[in-house]
């Protein structure tokens, strides 16, 4: 086990940043299963990262009521801004949430006297341990699993297909689209309670626009047809950077240049096999 | 001092209608968000120092290179990565995603060669006399900016409206299928928008640049998320909602600062985007679609 020790020496930060990231991305996939675009994942990271370190810090509380009001926090918030937030569709919700999320941040920003202000907040005990993240990480995709196919889940997919359909069908949309909000909400929150207790240090500029912004992506990437595109999303955008260190420099601009490919070549994502059956289907009747 | 405060608010729209024009361009006709507009305007205004430092250009050869500059850089981005996406009829999210992956080449290729660091307009390329009115003070570089985001929107909105070419566009902004059947040259038009909305997007990086005489790799990016605020305040794709929208956003910030305090500049102008996409969903200017089923 001794390769073990010195690989989890090195690497433990990237693997646990690994998990929460894939948690991330899944809580942008709840949202997105049920059709809404909707981007404040960075806010309610912010808010369940800021309210768990607050409480360890401050109060000393134990970890997990810290990770329980990381949740809460975020869910309650969205279960606010949800009701009028969620008449919105499309683009316009994606504005809408993405402002929402600037002004968390800047809040964050400005509330010196609670947060450290933009020096954020230095210190924070690192309780979150290995088994924390995997445990949360297959706790959730357990639940997502199971959702995917119980009533809840196919409603929430006839309302990202048609919502006007899935009205008249009977399904309560205003309803089941605020419990996915919650629920994704939640979960960013849980993600960023675990990232802040990892990390030792956490400021506002960390859940801004780009964050934000990087969360859709990995989604996207890796696709949101099942549960295992997000994961594999978060993947490959949290390794890449660190693969491409011997590019120095311009490690970012070939990072962008896969992006693009990928969005290119892999329209419905990378867990999206239809393509590479197709071509190995070409490949042996070439043959 | 209100009648300041009002002149600065009028200059900072206008900064950002310069901004908003190309964006909203863009989404009118393309109909994609193009995440990657903030870094063709920071390249814009790179170009434009490079012309400046290296060959030596006055202002208006500087201005006239970042305009041709990136509207060959937005040419290439449409050919490369917007126009396969077409072809295939990928549903919007995917153009945006691609166009974050081309900023994040942009913004980083720019840092890898010149630098994070600041870089500056030589000093003496514009004139920094400022007109007095009435104890009112605009510098140089202010007034080119209010005269052009003016001169700019009228010049785009009476194109859109009297010439054969607007007629075009609208028709694609429309429907881009009809528009094909009814024998535009839809791609050719879209290539055409694609080279002007960089361009105005280059010009605008340079004009900011010389505004706030700082050049970094990452200026877009504030500009981009203002940008998107403008462009919803005024109505996706609609030309004069992207001046209005932006003139609204910079008397709000002003004032905001004037009478708040300056910490919670970006609070009121984001606040006020949430607020008003509450009470109004298509934007102050937008009108709004029923869906029929």
């Amino acid at each position: 086990m001794e390769w073990f020790d010195n690989f989890w020496s090195v690497y433990s930060n990237l693997v646990l940043t690994l998990g929460t990231n894939a948690l991330l991305a899944l809580s942008i996939y709840l949202t997105l299963s049920c059709g809404m675009l909707v981007i404040a994942n960075a806010a309610f990271m912010g808010l369940g990262a800021y309210s768990a370190a607050l409480l360890t810090m401050n109060y000393d509380a134990p970890f997990p009521l810290a990770l329980a009001a990381g949740m809460t926090v975020p869910a309650v918030m969205a279960f606010v801004i949800g009701k009028p937030t969620l008449r919105l569709s499309g683009v316009y919700l994606a504005m809408a949430t993405l402002a929402f999320g600037e002004v968390v941040r800047i809040a964050l920003l400005n509330a010196e006297s609670i947060t450290g202000g933009a020096l954020g907040l230095n210190g924070i005990p690192q309780s979150t341990q290995g088994w924390h993240v995997a445990l949360a990480l297959a706790l959730t995709l357990a639940l997502l699993w199971r959702l995917r196919r119980s009533k809840v889940g196919r409603a929430f997919e006839a309302i990202k297909e048609d919502e006007t359909a899935a009205g008249l069908m009977g399904i309560d949309v205003g309803a089941h689209k605020m419990l996915a909000f919650v629920l994704g909400a939640a979960l960013a929150g849980l993600a960023g309670a675990l990232n802040a207790h990892l990390t030792f240090f956490i400021g506002p500029s960390e859940y801004g626009f780009d964050r934000g912004v990087e969360i859709l992506t990995m989604a996207i990437l890796g696709g949101i047809g099942n549960l295992t595109g997000p994961v594999l999303g978060a993947l490959i955008l949290t390794l890449l950077p660190e693969l491409l260190r011997s590019f120095k420099d311009f490690r970012l601009v070939v990072n962008g240049f896969i992006l693009v490919l990928i969005v290119l070549f892999l329209p419905k994502g990378i867990s999206d096999t239809t393509r590479l059956r197709q071509w190995l289907a070409q490949r042996r009747s070439r043959a | 001092m209100l009648e300041q405060q009002l002149v600065n608010a009028l200059s900072l729209g206008c900064v950002y209608a310069l901004f908003a024009l190309g964006f909203t361009l863009i989404f009118g006709v393309l109909g994609v968000i193009n995440l990657s507009h903030g870094a063709v305007f920071m390249v814009g205004a790179y170009a434009a120092e490079q012309a400046v430092t290296r060959l030596g250009f006055p202002l208006w050869g500087a201005l006239l290179s970042a305009f041709l500059f990136c509207g060959a850089l937005g040419l290439l981005i449409d050919f490369l990565v917007l126009r396969p996406l077409r072809a295939r009829n990928a549903p919007h999210l995917i153009p945006m995603i691609a166009t974050i992956g081309v900023a994040i080449i942009l913004n980083n290729g720019v840092q890898g060669i010149f630098g994070a660091e600041n870089l500056r307009f030589a000093p003496g390329l514009v004139s920094d006399e400022s007109l007095s009115l009435g104890g009112l003070h605009l510098t140089a570089i202010e007034l080119g900016i209010i005269l052009l985001s003016f001169a700019l929107m009228a010049v785009l909105l009476l194109a859109l409206k009297k010439t054969q070419l607007g007629r075009a566009l609208r028709a694609i902004a429309e429907s881009p299928k009809a528009a094909y059947l009814l024998g535009i040259n839809v791609e050719g038009l879209f290539y055409l928008t694609s080279f002007a909305a960089a361009g105005l997007g280059g010009l605008a990086g340079v004009l900011i640049g010389l505004y706030s005489n700082a050049l970094f790799p990452l200026m877009g990016q504030p500009m981009l998320h203002k940008g998107i605020a403008v462009i919803i305040l005024g109505g996706m794709g609609d030309i004069r909602g992207a001046l209005l929208g932006a003139l609204f956003l910079g008397f709000a910030e002003v004032l905001s600062v004037a009478y708040i305090g300056s910490s919670m500049r970006d609070a009121v102008a984001f606040g006020l985007l949430f607020l008003i996409l509450l009470v109004r969903p298509k934007g102050l200017f937008g009108t709004l679609q029923e869906r029929k089923v």
